[in-house]
């Protein structure tokens, strides 16, 4: 099946080129990993490295870290913050920044917390109206980027301190607003875990549809005369995805198994890889962040981009303060604040995404969020100081883009840019 | 100076007449023609400041010109803007290439007219229409996968040249294609203009390099100061009329530095021209 290929006698036209190095099969996809390698294109093998290490450090010094109950608790209390990162993504992705997700995410749960506690407004319209805080202050941003020209670091520092202010006047002199016991956002996001049938269902389901969709990119390209991908590699792949989730699945489901949070935040994060890496409009952020100019030149809408760019990072933002207030059970003064801020922006870099624009995917902010999730967690159970967590927090942040950073000279020397 | 040549008879695609551009005190073009006819590399030549660039950025939509009119297919059209001129049928080729180093080189053959089925984007159909379009340009790409900051500067030029091709122009627009290139790589390029010629595309070649215009065109307009200064058929013309025109006196520094140490050469060119 594999070999058909090579032996065909027609040579298919992406391959006709004698100065290519072949690359069929398994041990070709194999070798053509290892070259990605060698050529700096790390990919997500840093963050990867990095959370096993994470893993064994505080395994060593404290056996319940890899416990079932923790790691429950890791992936429910790294979703929402990572929502919040999916956004920074985004923003990075055109060589911006948004320094304000964190006011704004507490902004827009205030928002929905007060309709509901002070105006008695149902839970679904007041969830909206703070979602839609969230677009209506990335449109804001947009405006101000777009026609008058402000640049992103400077609004969004303007908008860290006026939502916080926001947030503020919105709580008034309560301070504090607690969402009503029998709140669905509450139970949604702590108490609602998936059933054991349900993983399983939904495990086989990605995988299934991870096959369906290699196979029909196999037969297309075949039928287009391209060089298909390898079967085997796909089935290989596909094996590992089903034995690796499937254990996870296993060993989340000892204690309480996967809660909704993860689940939705997951599913935001492949909506957006997809939408980023085969859509035109995610095609455009790239073109848009890798050479703005080039990008108008060909006729694309360049601010509109950064119009749905900002609009979907502050929308992010307050859905997942939102889902932090539910988590938290409350509102106070200090929703979003800097923790919340920096952990969001952390995390995208951490999990890959240059700074520089034109770079990154979606899985950095699943990615990055675990790692710092991870630490948080470890030295929690460690009993160690916040000061600290800060501090390794910083250094993490620091060898991230130490390792962006290197992996950049590598691509430019091995003609990757 | 030479007297201005007719053109030979061929079916005008693009034609401009009495273009004016100003740019507050400065009248960058005054009164400007140029014609192309399908079929038909026409050189556009002259010193620096002479309105090129300008006269390009026209044609491409970046500028509106204050007066004159542009007559395209046989009709006459507005070009608001560079996707305008994309959909009407004119393709450009910026000097800087414009290309996203981060994307590939099917990403960036197709950018801004992205194929697509259903929501997504159509990368199989892309990636065969690309392998194509290389063909016909007979280019040497190794991969259309990888991003573009692995290619050389000629195979650059190439997915510019063949991304100007992408929707089925009528007219491409070449400006300064072989001005950071080697010496093979310009040939390569030369090349690549003779088979959009040969496809019957009107070809529009800004350059200041007389060996490369003499070596492809048919035509020869010259600007000088924003006004067309002449215009020349290649074949009936030699580098000594050419730079009397774009410097606008026959006794010029170019041509006394000429007698001066290549005469003998000098004279060998202008009989290989006329021959």
């Amino acid at each position: 099946m594999v070999k058909g290929d090579a032996t065909a006698s027609t040579i298919a036209a992406d391959a006709a080129d004698e100065r290519l190095i072949s690359s069929q099969g398994l041990a070709g996809a194999a070798t053509a990993f290892l070259g990605r390698l060698r050529g700096g294109e790390l990919g997500m093998i840093p963050v990867i490295v990095g959370l096993v290490v994470i893993a064994i450090v505080f395994q060593i010094n404290e056996p319940t870290f890899l416990s079932s109950r923790n790691l429950v608790s890791i992936t429910q209390f790294a979703a929402p913050v990572g929502v919040i990162s999916l956004g920074i993504v985004l923003v990075l992705l055109l060589g911006e920044i948004d320094l304000s997700v964190g006011s704004v995410s507490g902004f827009a749960a205030a928002s929905m917390a007060v309709l509901i506690d002070s105006r008695g407004w149902g839970l679904l319209p007041a969830l909206v109206v703070g979602i839609l805080v969230g677009t209506a202050v990335g449109l804001l941003y947009s405006f101000l980027y777009t026609k008058i020209g402000v640049p992103s670091f400077v609004f969004s520092l303007a908008g860290l301190l006026a939502f916080q202010g926001a947030l503020l006047y919105v709580l008034g002199d309560k301070g504090t607003v607690v969402l009503p016991q029998d709140s669905a956002l509450r139970s949604f996001a702590r108490d609602k875990f998936l059933t054991d049938t349900q993983a399983y269902v939904l495990l086989v389901v990605i995988v299934a549809v991870y096959v369906a969709v290699s196979l029909l990119t196999i037969n297309r390209r075949r039928a287009a005369g391209l060089t298909p991908p390898s079967l085997t590699a796909v089935l290989v792949k596909a094996g590992l995805l089903l034995v690796g989730l499937g254990y996870l699945t296993y060993y989340l489901g000892i204690d309480r198994g996967w809660s909704y949070l993860p689940v939705l935040f997951a599913a935001l994060v492949v909506t957006m890889d997809l939408a980023l890496r085969r859509t035109r409009w995610g095609r455009h952020v790239f073109a848009v962040g890798g050479n703005e100019e080039a990008a108008r030149r060909s006729g694309i809408n360049v601010r509109g981009i950064y119009v749905s760019v900002f609009a979907l990072c502050s929308t992010f933002a307050a859905l997942g303060g939102i889902l932090i207030a539910g988590q938290l059970t409350s509102v106070s003064q200090s929703s979003g604040t800097t923790d919340t801020n920096l952990t969001a922006i952390a995390a995208a870099v951490i999990g890959g995404t240059s700074l520089f624009g034109g770079r990154g995917s979606a899985w950095a902010a699943l990615l990055g969020i675990l790692v710092l999730q991870s630490i948080q967690s470890g030295l929690n159970l460690m009993n160690v100081d916040s000061s600290v967590r800060f501090m390794v927090t910083g250094l993490v942040l620091l060898l991230a883009v130490a390792i962006d950073s290197v992996s950049r000279k590598a691509r430019s020397s091995s003609g990757r840019g | 100076m030479s007297s201005t040549v007719e053109a030979p008879v061929r079916e005008s695609v693009l034609s401009l007449t009495g273009i004016n551009k100003r740019f507050g005190a400065v009248q960058a073009l005054t009164d400007v023609s140029l014609e192309v006819g399908a079929g038909e590399v026409v050189a556009l030549v002259g010193d620096n400041g002479a309105g090129k660039s300008t006269l390009v950025k026209v044609i491409s939509g970046v500028y509106q010109p204050d007066e004159g009119s542009i007559t395209f297919a046989g009709r006459q059209i507005s070009v608001g803007g560079p996707s305008d001129a994309q959909s009407l049928g004119i393709a450009t080729v910026f000097q800087d290439l414009a290309l996203c180093d981060n994307l590939d080189v099917v990403a960036n053959l197709f950018l801004g007219q992205e194929w697509r089925r259903g929501p997504f984007i159509d990368e199989v159909g892309m990636e065969k229409e690309a392998w194509r379009l290389l063909r016909t340009l007979s280019a040497k790409i190794p991969s259309v996968r990888i991003p573009i900051a692995g290619l050389s500067g000629g195979q650059r030029q190439t997915v510019a040249i063949a991304r100007s091709l992408v929707g089925n122009p009528k007219v491409v627009m070449l400006d300064e294609p072989t001005a950071a290139l080697g010496v093979a790589q310009t040939a390569e390029v030369l090349n690549l203009v003779e088979r959009l010629r040969e496809q019957g595309l009107g070809v529009i070649l800004i350059s200041h390099n007389m060996a490369d215009v003499q070596a492809v065109s048919d035509r020869i307009a010259v600007l000088r100061l924003g006004r067309n200064a002449a215009e020349f058929v290649t074949s009936q013309t030699s580098t000594a009329e050419l730079v009397a025109a774009i410097t606008g006196a026959s006794d010029n520094v170019v041509t006394a530095r000429a007698e001066r140490t290549t005469q003998r050469s000098a004279g060998a060119q202008q009989q290989g021209d006329e021959q």
